[in-house]
């Protein structure tokens, strides 16, 4: 498979330091200068980025950024342009109170572009292509950043979006998209539904499925390359450090190469924040090296994995970022969306100004992913009449809706009826890998 | 081929350099702008040895050549071509060639041979081979500059402000001159603040800012950004939002 950009994607670790001491150097100069955030924390530590990097390793004097940070910055605060320079913005999925909202310049989009152009060729794309992209086009980062570097290797896009898998397969078949992109569980739901309408996958012209968006399995990459024919591999993104095009396995399926020479990856202990030695699994933290719109210096992603340093037989030089493993926080991971449950509950709170004691359930359903939230009832939230408590969990279920974009089950459970530890109740129950063992039991 | 790495330079008490890093690979042309005194020219005299580096690592082709005094470094295969030109007025433009192959001294064959071909790059310095240098036009004398510092057939030319003081269509030609010596296979590093010409030939360039780098790009992409264009306008043009 040709490398897109052989000259960076290939060049010497010695060249490749250099490259991004001098980078690190004039991102710290500029944050400096333009984010408030940045100076007023370098300056509490006394860091004067002239004076106190010489040595990439240095970086691991400065605090971390972290997802918190970003969201009180709601919305512009942190960017380090002026807004007029700004040509696109986008947001992660509201697990706070206020969303994460990041910016790209006109440069950052080539750049950006670029990075995906790369991750996507690496992944067996070509401009004979026709790309199939079922992530979410709009505020988050997915559909977008994948659109645009497919547009650069001069693929034909198909911009489909999330949802509707019946007319996804149709499309599938009719425009002879080649490259699926989508998350891993949509994938297998998309082989379900192929099974399910009594199409033969084989008669599909699809080469290749590029997976990303939430955690997933070699056992799963098995499921979808024997029940789609195609070979799939995994990539990376975060929208508040790029998003898509971060990191993507090639061809090989072994490990994610980290587009080094934009990103300055570090692996920390997620108690203590010391930094890890290499092939140790722990929470990655992110310098952007290129950024303009929007740079983060130690940006703590949450996902817990681990970096390998080890050469790839495809003769990029860039280390790899083994699976993602989880969270190392709070957060749940629900059809690619971000959920952390104690927002769920403020939600909640608001609609009859008493915080009901709740719980999440993931579960799922073939392949698809759901969300149950188990209300008890009290007296304030019991009605005898069945319509008033039809109308409390529609307002319930909207609101919900609104705020994650995940359209919840709403039910409401007798009092004490929700399974306690230590007399809490648990916020978050995950059911998805059960439900998805008894299925591979009974197929 | 050069790696420069956080490089600290002062003057006196004033602190010119303040960490900088920078790196040219065989073959490229990078060069490096900024306004008037943002320390563009302190970090060519830094890599050529004319002014201690105080803090910080410069390393060509794997050696470091931070401590090295200035004529072991062109030995080693740097060549400035500075800021101003100053060639050797007094001397005629053959002298001023020869002081040029100065390290090449012991083997007078390999320096009538440079010579002869600065002449037939160069037709009009043949033609004023005797005259005394400090007769020759600007153009004319930047010329020579660049013959001289090739004829110590360097690995790496250094040209400070090759425009500087030039009329517009002569400094179309210089920049001609220095595309050529890039694609016969020379290394080039090009200060200039004619960013404009000097990014349309660059393969990359970085932007200085108080002897600070503050950007590091291709040079199409560079050409492009707001903040070059900045530094292009000088410290005038301060952003509201900078107030």
């Amino acid at each position: 498979m040709p490398i897109w950009e052989p000259q960076e994607e290939c060049m010497s670790r010695d060249e490749l330091q250099q490259l991004q001491l001098e980078r690190l150097q004039a991102t710290l100069n500029r944050v400096y200068r333009n984010v408030s955030f940045y100076r007023r924390r370098f300056k509490e530590m006394d860091f004067r980025p002239e004076d106190d990097l010489t040595d990439l390793r240095d970086i691991r004097r400065l605090p971390f950024t972290t997802a918190r940070d970003v969201s009180d910055s709601y919305p512009y605060e942190m960017f380090a342009v002026p807004l007029r320079e700004v040509v696109r913005v986008h947001s992660s999925s509201g697990v706070m109170v206020n969303p994460r909202v990041v910016g790209y310049t006109r440069q950052d989009l080539k750049v950006w572009s670029n990075l995906v152009a790369r991750i996507l060729s690496a992944a067996g794309v070509t401009q004979d292509d026709v790309i199939q992209v079922t992530f979410g086009y709009g505020l988050l980062t997915g559909g977008l950043g994948i659109h645009y570097g497919a547009e650069r290797i001069g693929a034909s896009v198909l911009p489909t979006s999330v949802g509707r898998t019946e007319r996804q397969i149709k499309i599938m078949q009719d425009f002879r998209t080649t490259v699926l992109v989508s998350t891993p569980s949509y994938a297998l739901v998309i082989a379900d539904k192929v099974e399910a309408v009594g199409m033969d996958p084989k008669r599909l012209s699809l080469r290749y499925c590029i997976c990303a968006g939430e955690p997933w399995t070699e056992s799963m990459r098995k499921e979808i390359e024997e029940r789609l024919f195609v070979k799939a591999t995994d990539n990376y993104g975060i929208s508040e450090v790029m998003g898509p095009g971060v990191a993507g396995e090639c061809l090989e399926q072994q490990g994610m190469h980290l587009q080094e020479d934009h990103f300055l990856a570090e692996i920390i202990d997620p108690e203590t924040g010391q930094v890890l030695e290499p092939g140790r699994e722990g929470e990655l933290v992110i310098t952007t090296l290129a950024k303009e719109a929007f740079p983060v210096i130690r940006y703590r992603t949450g996902d817990l994995c681990s970096i390998h340093p080890d050469p790839c037989p495809c003769g990029r030089t860039f280390h790899r970022l083994g699976r993602i493993r989880g969270r190392s926080d709070d957060v749940v991971v629900i059809k690619g969306i971000n959920v952390i449950p104690q927002r769920i509950g403020d939600i909640l709170e608001e609609i009859k100004g008493e915080r009901p004691v709740y719980q999440l359930a993931a579960t799922r359903r073939g392949h698809q992913d759901q969300l149950e939230i188990r209300v008890e009832v009290t007296d304030q939230l019991f009605y005898d009449k069945m319509r008033d408590q039809k109308t409390l969990v529609d307002v319930m279920r909207r609101k919900v809706t609104n705020f994650i974009g995940i359209t919840p089950r709403i039910k409401l459970v007798e009092r004490g009826s929700l399974e306690r530890v230590g007399g809490e109740v648990r916020l978050f129950v995950d059911r998805r890998e059960q439900a998805s063992g008894t299925e591979d039991q009974d197929g | 081929m050069l790696k420069v790495r956080t490089v600290h330079t002062y003057y006196g008490s004033i602190h010119a350099l303040k960490g900088v890093s920078l790196h040219v690979r065989p073959g490229e042309i990078v060069t490096l702008i900024g306004a008037n005194g943002a320390g563009k020219s302190t970090l060519v005299n830094t890599i050529c040895g004319l002014v201690p580096c105080r803090k910080g690592r410069i390393e060509f082709l794997g050696d470091s050549v931070g401590e090295l005094p200035p004529e072991e470094i062109v030995r080693r295969g740097i060549a400035l071509v500075p800021e101003g030109r100053q060639i050797f007025s007094t001397l005629s433009v053959q002298a001023n060639l020869e002081m040029g192959g100065f390290i090449h001294r012991r083997n007078g064959r390999q320096v009538a041979e440079d010579m002869d071909r600065m002449f037939r790059r160069f037709p009009i310095l043949e033609q004023r081979r005797n005259q005394l240098a400090g007769t020759l036009s600007g153009g004319e004398q930047q010329m020579l500059a660049i013959s001289r510092a090739l004829m110590s057939r360097p690995r790496l030319v250094v040209l400070d402000e090759p425009s500087m003081g030039l009329a517009p269509l002569i400094v179309k030609e210089i920049f001609h001159i220095i595309r050529e010596l890039r694609d016969e296979g020379s290394t080039i590093l090009l200060i200039e603040q004619n960013a404009r010409a000097a990014l349309q030939i660059a393969d990359r360039g970085y932007v200085m800012e108080t002897g600070k780098m503050v950007l590091e790009g291709d040079g199409s992409m560079l050409l492009e950004h707001r903040e070059v264009r900045r530094a292009y306008l000088g410290k005038g043009a301060r952003e509201i939002w900078e107030a």
